[in-house]
C-alpha cells in the first residue's frame, strides 16, 4: 500500500509517500511522478511516513533523481532511519540529497 | 524449531501474500523493525527474480521455507524453472555517480549485503537459493 501526496507551489513539487515503496506500487509513483515533472525546478520527496524501499523504489527514485539533474534539483527529506540504512548500502546515501 | 512451506505461483501479484507469510513467522520471533525490513527486502527481491526470470513467459510455482532455529532465520526458494545462478551476477558499482548508475544488480546486491550466508545451488532440476540472518 502506498499513498502518495502531491503539493505543488509555482516549479516546486513536494511529494510525499506514505507506506511501502516496493514491486507492487513503485510502478504508480513512477507513473504518478512522470506526469507531474514537466515544469518542476525543485522536487521535494518527503519520506517522513515511507516503511519501506526496495529495489523496485530505489530504480524510481535513481531514474527520477536524474531526470531532475536535468533540469532542477530534487531533497529527498525526513527518511526514517530503517530507509536510511537502505540508502547507505547501496550508495544512495551518495546519489541523492538527504536532508 | 519450527519450519513452515508455502507453495505459491511465482507471479508478483503474488509478493504480498508471500511477505504475509514471512511476517507472520518472523512476528513470532519479535525480530527488530529494521531486521525485519532487510529480510523482507530479501524475500522480494529473490521472489520477483523468479517470477520474473524462471519461467518466463510462462508461470510456474516456488516454494518458500522459513526455518527458525535458536536466534537464526533461514530463508529457502526453490523453483524448477530456468538454471539461473543471481548470486554470479556482478555487484553494481555503488560509488558512480547518478548519470553513471545503472538500474539493474541493485536487488541481489542488498541481499548480499544485508544477509548472512547467501549460497545458491542448481540441483535435480531446481534452483535453490538460501539465506539466513542472526535475530539476536
Amino acid at each position: 500500500m502506498l499513498n502518495i501526496k502531491k503539493e505543488s507551489n509555482g516549479t516546486e513539487l513536494t511529494v510525499a509517500l506514505e507506506g511501502r515503496l516496493d514491486t507492487t506500487t513503485a510502478p504508480e509513483f513512477e507513473n504518478e511522478i512522470k506526469e507531474s515533472l514537466s515544469d518542476v525546478k525543485e522536487l521535494v520527496l518527503d519520506l517522513s511516513n515511507l516503511e519501506y524501499i526496495s529495489s523496485a523504489g530505489l530504480r524510481v527514485l535513481l531514474s527520477t533523481q536524474k531526470k531532475m539533474n536535468t533540469q532542477g534539483s530534487m531533497v529527498v527529506r525526513n527518511a526514517r532511519e530503517e530507509v536510511k540504512e537502505i540508502f547507505e548500502v547501496t550508495g544512495f546515501a551518495d546519489i541523492l540529497t538527504l536532508e | 524449531m519450527s519450519m513452515r512451506e508455502l507453495d505459491i505461483e511465482a507471479k508478483t501479484e503474488n509478493l504480498d501474500q508471500v511477505l504475509a507469510f514471512v511476517d507472520e513467522e518472523l512476528e513470532k520471533y519479535e525480530c527488530g523493525m529494521k531486521t525485519q525490513m532487510q529480510i523482507d527486502i530479501a524475500v522480494e527481491e529473490i521472489f520477483v527474480n523468479i517470477a520474473h526470470y524462471a519461467y518466463n513467459p510462462a508461470v510456474g510455482k516456488a516454494t518458500i521455507r522459513i526455518e527458525v532455529t535458536d536466534d537464526t532465520v533461514s530463508l529457502t526458494f526453490i523453483d524448477n524453472g530456468i538454471p539461473y545462478d543471481p548470486l554470479a551476477k556482478e555487484d553494481p558499482d555503488i560509488t558512480l555517480s547518478a548519470e553513471e548508475r545503472q538500474i539493474g544488480g541493485l536487488g541481489i546486491f542488498m541481499v548480499k549485503k544485508s544477509m548472512d550466508d547467501v549460497k545458491y545451488e542448481y540441483k535435480d532440476g531446481s534452483n535453490i537459493l538460501t539465506f539466513s540472518k542472526d535475530l539476536a
